[in-house]
């Protein structure tokens, strides 16, 4: 070790060293690491989502279904939503834009370290604070959007944690959302013009920005719903002059850019996939950058397409109506742009890459059922059937789950050094794909017949049976497919193939160093000529047009000795999840207001404020507060 | 690899993309969140200004006398906040915390008028139950309160940090009181967004 420039110790202030050891997890700040344990957290989560999945299927599989009441029905949907959402695909796409990002950019860490751990352990703890509701009394059943008033009429505490989870979730939201606009923004590796950055890093901002601008809105919205259930306010109460209409305008004003949220960084992904295994570069890149940038703009202009019923009057209806059909027109623009790139390609179907297709495949249907929601009298006609259940599905499983998955395969050898089974991972896909399309193919003919949603059962003779069963089947083949999976990360743990810095032969900067890459990402920050610079490095064009590998272009160093000797790396840190911890106490402390409440109101706002303090005064000037 | 290997002199100012510093990138991304936040609370406000029940109406209740005053301290404090921060820049670090200190207590003059206007209100017969206008006056201008306390120990916190020696060189002295000051100077300027929609626009 060498001599501390930095003191680890100021008075009371100390900052851990070291960086490996079972400890090292809970205190690092390193991106890489951080990105591992939001993935590894809401794939955990995602299991559990699956499992209520599986039990709600299971009751519906056929008519006068008893193994789920309605009670506990109507809680695992509600929890099903919300986890999927909020604890599943936004951390995963949290988790890949955390490993990814500093890499993508030639940065060694984002712009603000501790705050990013911060994110994660407030998402972690707001994950638990929200599951815990299950042992004190029962979890939020009112729904993913909590319609008011019934959101502040139902008894229990269930939805009161509702309020509080997703007010804690949303502080880590926020946060990361900060640190990625900066870092996208401010981190970057010299020549590394915004127009040369990869789509994922483009699609990141986007969606960081939406985040920026839309947990405000829910916040504000739960707020409110927080003050109507445990401190006597009536904002959504109808018989106080409430007006339940808010909470929706509020809730979609959040949820529709939330929708895109879920899906750029899956978009991102796609467009980063795709051009590796097309050995293209993208098609039509500033079209696609600036189609994801009008998304996040429009984003904003069609919420009230999920309020069509509510009897807004025909000109606010036809005006959300045509946004909302404008706004396809973007997202028309990126599928073409995935299609005319590996239109000529030389095509490798790979594991991502079969993610990949699967996920413009399947985004296609979601979009086209989404746009038939956009005409409002056919949208009346849907309004809570089954119908509009096929379509989420089918942009947010076969859309954000299937390009995360991509991600996951493409990413894995970067972050393990190992490759994935191709074989299992082919056979996981199939059955992904197979099973997904068998349970929420038949949702499109179910609510075409009038199944609502949300109905813990059914009775005979609607016509419903046989779809019903063959959708319970579907899913039970998904989750074969998620065994599949699981059994591939174990089997590749303990035998895979290594895979060496640049197994895809890919394009962009993050092949560049080793896998895994040093704590430090590059041991020399890159500077960056081209757009996609690490195959430019790697191959030059002959005069006929076709790429010539460059020998030794490319190169990763190895020099292990000398290896990150001189960089300053930031230490971990032990008050961010110090800080974290202060929320679910507070949390726990408005849902029992009573003296132990008020007690925990205060110990939280205690431990919270003593890790901002300790956060501020802790030794180590490389990162600044 | 066990630790971190340590560079041997200071890391200078830390190169940026756009040469923007990132702290204070980043609190004014985080101050355009704020805007939305408390955007909505007033939109909630305008939608139920009118709906009262029973309960008192908004210009039976206000004493926009009082208010004009709170707000004046308030405004006055972003004033203070300037010359704190002109004060660093000089290097001076004792009259930077004297203008800091200034700040802090005109602050706390302001919150302590407004826990007198709840006071009142409540006793007038003005609560958070009473009406949708009761709820959405006293979370809206209740968060903003928070903010503002949230500012006040801020600003203390910089205080004890100059004392304790630990704000910096001028430079960077001048970057966290600068910082500090976005956030005051926020909260200032939404409470001129509020006070005017609230209290000086009249209701029917």
């Amino acid at each position: 070790m060498a001599t501390a420039a930095y003191p680890t110790r100021r008075g009371f202030f100390t900052r851990p060293r070291s960086t490996t050891g079972k400890w090292s997890w809970f205190f690092t700040v390193d991106h890489k690491k951080i990105g591992i344990m939001y993935c590894v957290t809401a794939f955990i989560f995602f299991i559990v989502g699956g499992l209520e999945a599986l039990a709600i299927r299971s009751q519906l599989a056929q008519p006068n279904g008893e193994i789920l009441n309605a009670e506990v029905y109507n809680q695992f949907f509600t929890m099903h939503g919300l986890t999927m959402i909020f604890l599943v695909v936004m951390p995963m796409g949290v988790g890949l834009m955390n490993y990814l990002v500093p890499l993508l950019i030639g940065a060694r860490d984002v712009a603000f370290p501790r705050l990013n751990a911060f994110s994660y352990w407030v998402f972690l703890f707001g994950g638990i604070f929200l599951y815990s509701s299950f042992f004190l009394g029962g979890a939020p059943d009112g729904g993913w959007f909590g319609y008011a008033p019934l959101n502040e009429t139902l008894p229990g505490h269930g939805m009161t944690f509702y309020a509080l989870g997703l007010q804690i979730l949303g502080v880590a939201s926020l946060a990361g959302a900060v640190n990625f606009i900066i870092t996208i923004i401010n981190m970057r590796a010299p020549g590394m013009t915004l127009l040369r950055m990869p789509v994922f890093v483009w699609m990141t901002l986007v969606t960081a920005f939406l985040l920026l601008f839309a947990m405000p809105i829910i916040a504000v919205a739960l707020f409110e719903l927080m003050f109507d259930r445990a401190f006597q306010a009536t904002f959504f109460d109808p018989t106080q002059g409430g007006d339940p209409l808010l909470w929706q305008h509020l809730f979609w004003l959040f949820g529709h850019p939330e929708v895109y949220i879920m899906i750029l960084p899956a978009m991102g992904i796609v467009s980063d996939v795709l051009p590796t295994f097309s050995g293209k570069p993208i098609f039509g890149y500033n079209a696609i950058v600036f189609a994801g940038a009008a998304i996040g703009f429009m984003g904003w202009g069609v919420w009230a397409h999920h309020m069509f019923t509510t009897g807004l009057g025909p000109v606010a209806n036809s005006a959300f109506a045509l946004s909302t059909m404008f706004i396809a027109v973007p997202t028309g623009v990126k599928i073409f742009n995935w299609i005319g790139t590996m239109w000529g390609g030389s095509l490798r179907f790979t594991t991502p890459m079969l993610f990949s297709i699967g996920f413009i495949a399947m985004f296609i249907i979601g979009g086209l059922s989404g746009v038939t929601h956009s005409i409002a009298p056919h949208d009346a006609q849907q309004q809570d059937t089954y119908y509009v259940v096929a379509h989420f599905h089918y942009v947010l499983f076969g859309g954000a789950i299937f390009g995360l998955f991509s991600g996951f395969y493409y990413w894995w050898p970067k972050a393990f050094g190992k490759l994935l089974s191709e074989k299992l991972g082919k056979v996981h896909f199939w059955l992904m794909f197979l099973g997904f399309n068998l349970t929420f193919g038949p949702f499109h003919v179910l609510g075409l017949n009038g199944m609502p949603r949300r109905i813990y059962t059914y009775v005979e003779g609607m016509g419903w049976d046989f779809m019903n069963l063959l959708s319970t089947i579907g899913a039970f083949v998904i989750a074969l497919s998620a065994l599949v999976f699981i059994a591939n990360v174990v089997i590749t743990r303990r035998r895979g193939e290594e895979a060496g810095a640049d197994p895809w032969d890919a394009r962009t900067l993050e092949w560049s160093t080793t896998s895994p890459p040093p704590e430090y990402n590059f041991e020399e920050i890159p500077i960056v000529r081209h757009r996609d610079d690490f195959w430019h490095r790697k191959y030059i064009e002959t005069p006929e047009g076709e790429p010539a590998r460059v020998l030794a272009g490319g190169a990763v160093a190895t020099h292990e000795h000398e290896a990150g000797h001189g960089i300053h790396m930031p230490s971990p840190s032990y008050f961010p999840i110090v800080a974290a911890t202060g929320l679910p106490l507070l949390g726990y402390g408005v849902i029992y207001f009573n003296s132990t409440g008020k007690a925990l109101l205060v110990l939280g706002a205690l431990v919270t404020m003593m890790g901002l303090f300790g956060w501020v005064l802790e030794p180590g000037a490389e990162e600044r507060v | 690899m066990s630790t971190h290997e340590v560079a041997s002199a200071p890391v200078a100012e830390h190169h940026t993309s756009t040469g923007l510093d990132n702290t204070k990138l980043a609190m004014w991304a985080f101050l355009g969140s704020e805007c939305l936040f408390f955007g909505s609370f007033i939109t909630t406000y305008l939608l139920y200004r009118n709906r009262v029940l029973d309960g008192p109406t908004p210009h039976e209740i206000y004493d926009i006398p009082f208010t004009s005053v709170s707000s004046f301290i308030l405004l006055m404090s972003s004033l203070t906040m300037v010359l704190a921060l002109a004060a660093i820049q000089r290097g001076d670090h004792k009259t930077m915390r004297v203008w800091l200190a200034c700040t802090a207590l005109l602050g706390m003059a302001f919150i302590g008028g407004q826990v007198y206007e709840f006071t009142t209100f409540v006793e007038e017969g003005l609560k958070i139950s009473t009406s949708v206008f009761g709820s959405s006056f006293f979370v809206l201008t209740g968060f903003h309160g928070a903010h503002v306390t949230v500012g006040i120990f801020m600003l203390l916190a910089l205080v004890g940090m100059s004392m304790s020696g630990r704000l910096g060189d001028r430079h960077e002295g001048a970057r966290k009181v600068e910082l500090i000051g976005l956030y005051w100077h926020f909260v200032d300027i939404v409470w001129i967004v509020i006070f005017t929609v609230i209290y000086l626009i009249p209701t029917n």
